[in-house]
């Protein structure tokens, strides 16, 4: 993946278009036609809206026509393509002369399609150059952009919005993420598979989206690799610029020779690539969960000034295992500053740990952990904390609720109580964390255990994302201090 | 590609601040006992040549050499053992290091991201425990130092057995030596510095075996 970039391509008219044109739309709805259309009305895209089908059949109350020839012109500068590859020349001769300035093609039977496909893909791309229309795909699944309530793509889901910028070389990993993106609420600028890549790449995305107020980082699913060190130049300035997560597929031996096959990538060397990521400050992830939650960190926390971590938790085990993901990691498990346990000692019965992690061992009232969480994030010798135990009281509280004493014997008063306290709590924990500027990640199982409990919906509610775990909560964290450090020993 | 001899690989290194040791080439097993008595002994002896490339598979290295009549009866054997495929020789006498800990480092050119500078832990094991960091030419001393932090292995860069810790500044200025050699000669398409000896008396790297290949 690489290639030259390519200034001046009208990425406006793909992730901002004032109208878009399903060209091949259908009346059946098992068909990617419907489904294009379908999914970019569904999503409450305001623009204007045309379809073109041979039959001119009405589709989802859009009245079609038989041509793009048959269309006002500039009101459209997105075309997305259903029509088969054979169509798609005189197609985007007219789209042009329609003023449309981007084309995303779904169409397959390109360059995943032998020689005569290679050879149609070229023809494809010099006729886009000559005619100034950028060419996204073709073989694509589509292109996501949120602010512009655009779902042109021919599966689902539509991501929340946000500021997590995707781009994949593989259309699957876009629906991942953006199932990522829906399951927790950490939302999406834009995301695009890049299909076979045939004009436009994911690093070309990326790029756009390095200078693009909506995404706050990027997030890629890469495959191959052809020209190495034109890659490394380009992600280098795309990392100075902003975070900039990759997941990499083909990092085996096993998975290269599954790479061939899918993308017919080369496989690179792994730990030249490794390398490479670390030179160019680039946050390079293991698996999807890690690539996304990386970035739904990048884009909801504040970043670590250093490594110094201290964990608040109310249950000592958590606090243990944690402390174990601390310190296998490149952050630092803080000791904690005598003043800081002084002020502490002032809130809590003597039996907390009167260490990091603090373990508040059930000696917390009514308003421990909101203190407790301000005085460690305010202290100038903690860079970061994670806090473990929201969500224990709303678990009793849903218990409580569905058993049938409810809501008798003070039980609806209780259960108010909790769940008010653990929605409190995690707004405290994203209120602080915003007014320290400093990062606090809330984990608990509860996030899938539970998503409805009171305290991860909270979290939910506040942007941020709630880890699963606290080892998931470290890792990102990790990957935070790592991008922070990376920027200021460069000076960045 | 070609291979460049020992002492012509270590000319080219040496330009660079890769730490060698001091090390003499002789015509003779009499010139040969002679540079040793001046380095001091113990003393290593090789048989080096252009075409020598694996000097210690083919038996063409002498180690812990104590004396004069054992340099020169070393020298002798050595003379003896070249073929008329070595073309030109000579033989190569250095002082015997040895130290608990061997590191690799070298430049390789990756088929897709070009030259590349590589440091890893070295050793006979080096190839099981596989901990290594590679970097694209050209790095900057902040890469230096985080491929040396990045080793998994860092028990054995701090003190080990009564030997001081690795000198990572120095470490570092080898990494910035091969970055630097391999942006001024392009030809240059792999060094390979195996071992780099951690010398027990102050830390420093010492390159005890250096083979450059170029672009031929």
């Amino acid at each position: 993946m690489s290639g030259a970039p390519r200034p001046g391509l009208a990425f406006d008219a793909l992730f901002a278009p004032k109208g878009v044109v399903v060209a091949g739309a259908s009346s059946h709805p098992g068909k990617f036609g419907f489904v294009a259309l379908h999914n970019l009305l569904a999503s409450g895209y305001t623009g204007a809206v045309a379809a073109t089908n041979r039959e001119r059949v009405d589709v989802l109350g859009v009245r079609s026509v038989a041509d793009i020839d048959d269309l006002d012109a500039d009101t459209y500068d997105l075309v997305f393509v259903c029509t088969p590859a054979s169509a798609n020349l005189d197609l985007l001769r007219a789209c042009a002369r329609k003023g449309i300035r981007a084309a995303f093609i779904t169409s397959a039977g390109y360059g995943e399609a032998g020689e005569a496909g290679r050879a149609a893909e070229r023809e494809l791309v010099a006729l886009a150059d000559e005619l100034g229309i950028l060419l996204a795909g073709p073989n694509g699944q589509g292109v996501v952009s949120t602010p512009a309530n655009l779902c042109a793509q021919i599966v689902a889901p539509f991501p929340p919005v946000g500021h997590i910028g995707v781009a994949s070389q593989s259309g699957n990993f876009v629906s991942s993420f953006l199932n990522l993106a829906r399951a927790t609420g950490v939302g999406v600028s834009r995301a695009v598979s890049a299909g076979n890549a045939a004009a436009v790449g994911v690093v070309d995305y990326l790029e756009y989206y390095a200078d693009d107020s909506h995404t706050a980082v990027g997030l890629a699913y890469l495959e191959g690799v052809t020209d190495g060190r034109g890659l490394y130049e380009r992600l280098v300035r795309i990392a100075a610029k902003k975070p900039l997560v990759l997941l990499k597929g083909g990092a085996t031996a096993g998975g290269a020779r599954a790479a061939a096959s899918h993308t017919g990538s080369l496989a690179a060397d792994d730990r030249v690539f490794d390398g490479m990521c670390r030179q160019a400050g680039i946050t390079r992830a293991t698996n999807v969960e890690d690539a996304f939650e990386a970035a739904a960190t990048f884009a909801t926390q504040p970043r670590p000034n250093g490594p110094r971590t201290i964990v608040v938790t109310t249950a000592g085990g958590w606090g243990v295992v944690t402390a174990d993901a601390i310190t296998r990691s490149e952050l630092e498990l803080a000791s904690l500053p005598d003043d800081l346990r002084a002020e502490i000692d002032e809130k809590l019965p003597p039996r907390w740990s009167r260490s990091n992690p603090i373990d508040l061992a059930g000696g917390e009232t009514r308003d421990t952990i909101p203190e407790v969480l301000a005085l460690v994030a305010d202290h100038p010798d903690v860079d970061a904390i994670v806090y473990l135990g929201l969500g224990i009281q709303s678990n009793q509280a849903r218990l409580m609720r569905a058993g049938r004493f409810y809501p008798d014997h003070g039980l609806e008063r209780i259960v108010a109580y909790h769940e008010r306290q653990d929605a409190r709590f995690a707004e405290c924990a994203a209120a602080v964390s915003a007014s320290s500027g400093k990062p606090i990640l809330t984990a608990t199982e509860l996030a899938i255990a539970d998503p409805d409990n009171a305290g991860p919906a909270a979290v939910r509610e506040s942007g941020r994302l709630c880890y699963a775990s606290a080892d998931r909560a470290v890792r990102a964290l990790e990957h935070l201090w790592r991008d922070s450090r990376h920027r200021a020993r460069r000076g960045r | 590609m070609a291979t460049l001899s020992e002492a012509e690989s270590k000319r080219r290194l040496a330009a660079h601040g890769v730490p060698l040791l001091d090390e003499r080439t002789a015509a003779s097993p009499d010139a040969a006992a002679a540079a040793a008595a001046e380095i001091g002994f113990p003393v290593v002896v090789k048989l080096c040549g252009d075409a020598i490339a694996h000097t210690t598979e083919r038996g063409l290295v002498r180690l812990n050499l104590a004396d004069v009549a054992a340099v020169r009866s070393a020298g002798a054997e050595l003379f003896a053992k070249a073929t008329p495929d070595d073309g030109p020789v000579e033989l190569l006498v250095a002082p015997m290091v040895r130290g608990t800990r061997e590191l690799i480092a070298g430049l390789v050119r990756d088929p897709q991201f070009g030259p590349c500078v590589m440091l890893g832990i070295g050793g006979v094991l080096a190839e099981a425990i596989a901990d290594v960091q590679i970097r694209l030419v050209p790095i900057d001393r902040v890469d230096a130092d985080e491929m040396i932090d990045q080793l998994a292995t860092q028990a054995l860069l701090g003190t080990f057995r009564g030997e001081p810790a690795v000198d990572r500044e120095a470490l570092g200025a080898v990494l910035l030596g091969l970055s630097a050699l391999a942006e001024q000669d392009p030809t240059i398409t792999s060094v390979d510095l195996n071992p780099l000896i951690v010398s027990p008396a102050d830390g420093r790297p010492l390159a005890v075996d250096a083979l450059v290949e170029v672009a031929s």
